[in-house]
């Protein structure tokens, strides 16, 4: 084969290389969404967090804002103390409040703030969520419903 | 009682012969390297490996990238619609080639399309002392002969994973989208939600880099070290196919264990 159609070819192979990463960069992958340099960290501490894990994300208004970075058990107070990181962009008044949903009925779970009503005092690098509300725990429902149930029974014989 | 001891004889010959080779292929793999300067700066050598490594692989992995995408498609469809989520089609084709068939399949058909034709050549050189010649001109066959087809090898092997992953997503929308009718938005935008692209597709292409020094390395050991006859060079194609696949999914399992652990 001669040279130059060899250039040309494996020239070839390489630009379809390079178009292969673009279209998997592009069309079928996105970048984590939040950029980590430009975010700050909050704490909040939860009684349940359920199936949250590292990585799920964090949605206001249904709008991915961060990311769960780490999630520990708080040895003294026996709370899950779950760190995220929030975009810069987006900034939240100090009494916001967080709960942990659940996308859909089988999705995976994620942190949802939403905004309070303190116009003055943000939150910032290393604040901390006050108010949160746990997880919803399906077995935890259904006892509840089936303790219920029993009593009514009872009330009416 | 001689039987036994022949049985163990032969056994533990065996252990020593394949301990000893792998002796060989890591110091044979730390001369490749340290003579791999010449073969870089060497362009047009280069190229040629990477033209009979890479392009004339191209035509098996983009057929076969697109009809492993078409069953991933009809599969994940016949599963997922039970569940409702045929939507989710996308992510389940996507995911699945660029962490697993991708770089796997990719190498393991560069291996039996390129790798053997590595060993054959370079065996056949032996064969005929060609390598033996070059030698008598003070022209060192290893950065000669091997160092170029091993790196020619290493830059295909990734490149030749990502387009048999492209093709396999594009196959899995041909299927799910314009035969079986997933929401074409749906498909698109569940995928990109659910791949990261330092995650998912970097990892998968750094496992193609991994099974590209493996394969490559494979072919090129097997080939200078076969036995210069036309039988021994049979063996020793067969040697790289099998002893690539194995390296292949064996590294495969090691890579993934701790590429894709304890993560969402």
């Amino acid at each position: 084969m001669k040279r130059s159609v060899l250039d040309l070819w494996v020239g070839f192979f390489v630009a379809i290389g390079i178009g292969a990463l673009l279209f998997l960069s592009l069309k079928v992958s996105s970048f984590s969404g939040i950029d980590q340099k430009n975010a700050y960290t909050v704490s909040a501490r939860f009684d349940n967090i359920g199936g949250l894990k590292a990585k799920s994300p964090v949605r206001s208004a249904g709008v991915l804002v961060g990311r769960v970075t780490d999630i520990r058990l708080d040895a003294e107070t026996y709370e899950a103390l779950v760190e995220m990181r929030i975009d810069s962009h987006y900034v939240f008044p100090a009494d916001s409040f967080a709960a942990i949903y659940t996308s859909g009925l089988l999705g995976d779970q994620y942190v949802g703030l939403e905004a309070g009503s303190d116009a003055e005092k943000r939150l910032a690098d290393g604040g901390n969520i006050k108010k949160t509300q746990s997880a919803v725990v399906l077995e935890q429902l259904v006892g509840q419903f089936l303790f219920n149930k029993a009593a009514e029974g009872q009330d009416t014989p | 009682m001689s039987r036994v001891v022949d049985l163990l004889r032969f056994l533990g010959g065996q252990v020593v012969n394949r301990v000893w080779r792998l002796g060989r292929a890591s110091r044979f793999f730390l001369a490749v390297l340290l003579k791999s300067g010449a073969a870089l700066l060497r362009f047009p050598l280069l190229l040629r490996e990477i033209w009979f490594a890479g392009v004339l692989s191209l035509i098996i992995i983009l057929v076969s990238g697109l009809f492993v995408g078409l069953v991933l498609g009809l599969q994940g469809y016949e599963i997922l619609q039970r569940y409702g989520s045929a939507q989710a089609l996308g992510t389940m084709v996507a995911l699945s080639l660029l962490r697993e068939l991708g770089p796997v399949v990719a190498a393991l058909l560069f291996a039996s399309r390129a790798g053997s034709a590595i060993t054959a050549e370079i065996g056949l050189m032996k064969a005929t002392e060609q390598l033996k010649a070059m030698d008598m001109m003070a022209v060192d066959p290893v950065a000669r002969v091997v160092a170029p087809r091993f790196w020619g090898g290493v830059i295909s092997m990734p490149i030749l994973a990502m387009l048999f992953s492209s093709m396999g997503i594009l196959g899995g929308w041909l299927i799910g989208v314009v035969f079986l009718g997933v929401d074409d938005g749906a498909f698109w935008s569940s995928m990109q939600a659910s791949v990261d692209f330092r995650y998912d597709v970097w990892n998968g292409v750094f496992k193609s880099v991994i099974f590209g020094v493996a394969v490559s390395l494979i072919a090129v050991f097997e080939g200078y070290d076969s036995e210069p006859t036309a039988e021994g060079v049979s063996r020793a194609i067969t040697r790289t196919v099998v002893t690539s696949a194995l390296a292949i999914l064996a590294l495969d399992f090691v890579l993934t264990s701790f590429m894709f652990r304890g993560m969402p």
